[in-house]
């Protein structure tokens, strides 16, 4: 049983990640992606009349269903069977935590900094409100994500996500050694 | 209930990515920082395999089981690849977490990041707000 509680290597979750992609052609002719789950919820909720927001939503409601499973998938592996040792990141890691004024990890992320009481701090606003902000509106202006771009795209061998997903990863190094040390030291 | 086999496919998708611990911010961060293997190790095993699936697919000409054919996936070019592109990686920095990660932090029981989702909807729809005045 303990099995279940512990983490799996790279190699067991990237094959698993990767097999996802023919399972969602085979199935039913579904390309992998998931920030089209946002565009799908403006649709739904608040069109406001904003063209990119007047399609046929329901035609593509399978992605709801998907990110119910990925809720569901979350709450199997990170609740009910949740690793209960921290992440195991390398020594440079930890240094670099610490030197943030960070303590070393418990559980998936730093619940000093993402709770609801930092929400009305400035540190905890840049790096829940404006982080989350602009990874909704980046990854649709790029057409897709990690997911749709990272992984789809590049599996499909096209170009045009090597790119976006190669400045994914620049304006991440960007932001995570010139931007991220400065907004957790306010 | 046609959609639902898309469940089952998103828990067993959200298991890996909460297993393989890529929903983690210490994690992204690590990686962004090049400190260890692991993401990189995730991609590059998903990647190949996703890419020998398709390539099988294509090869034989398998037809999903409703009977349509797979068309080829094309990801078009526009200027939006790079500069959107940027934007998000500034945001994946910041929260640790891409969309799909997003949906598993919440049912982690970090009920915060369905703040930082309905965030990153506002950017979505901000986006298509002002779409046409931006190159793509």
């Amino acid at each position: 049983m303990e099995v279940l509680y512990k983490p799996w290597p790279w190699y067991i979750a990237g094959a698993v990640i990767g097999l996802t992609v023919p399972t969602l052609l085979l199935l039913g002719n579904k390309r992998l992606g998931i920030s089209s789950t946002l565009r799908q919820f403006c649709a739904m909720c608040v069109p406001a009349n904003i063209p990119y927001f007047k399609y046929d939503w329901k035609q593509q409601s399978w992605n709801l269903f998907f990110a119910a499973g990925l809720l569901l998938g979350g709450f199997l592996g990170g609740y009910v069977f949740a690793n209960p040792e921290p992440v195991k990141v390398t020594q440079g890691t930890l240094q670099l935590f610490s030197s943030w004024g960070l303590e070393d990890p418990k559980g998936l992320l730093p619940e000093d900094l993402f709770n609801f009481e930092n929400l009305i701090t400035l540190k905890g606003f840049l790096l829940m409100i404006v982080g989350g902000f602009l990874v909704g509106f980046g990854t649709r202006w790029a057409g897709g994500c990690t997911s749709g771009h990272g992984i789809m795209g590049l599996s499909a061998l096209q170009w045009p996500s090597l790119v976006a997903t190669v400045c994914f990863f620049i304006g991440g190094i960007i932001f995570s050694h010139f931007v991220l040390p400065y907004i957790l030291a306010l | 209930m046609k959609n639902f086999k898309y469940l089952l496919v998103g828990i067993v998708f959200g298991l890996a990515l909460t297993k393989g611990e890529a929903i983690s911010w210490y994690r992204i961060q690590e990686m962004f920082y090049f400190e260890s293997f692991h993401m990189y190790g995730i991609f590059m095993t998903a990647v190949p395999i996703g890419a020998l699936s398709i390539f099988l697919i294509r090869k034989f000409q398998l037809k999903a089981v409703n009977g349509e054919v797979i068309e080829k996936t094309v990801k078009a070019y526009h200027p939006g690849v790079i500069f959107g592109g940027l934007i998000f990686g500034f945001g994946w920095a910041l929260t640790g977490a891409c969309p799909g990660p997003l949906y598993c932090q919440i049912g982690s029981g970090y009920l915060v990041v369905i703040v930082v989702l309905l965030a990153a909807a506002a950017g979505t729809w901000t986006y298509g707000l002002v779409k046409n005045h931006l190159p793509d």
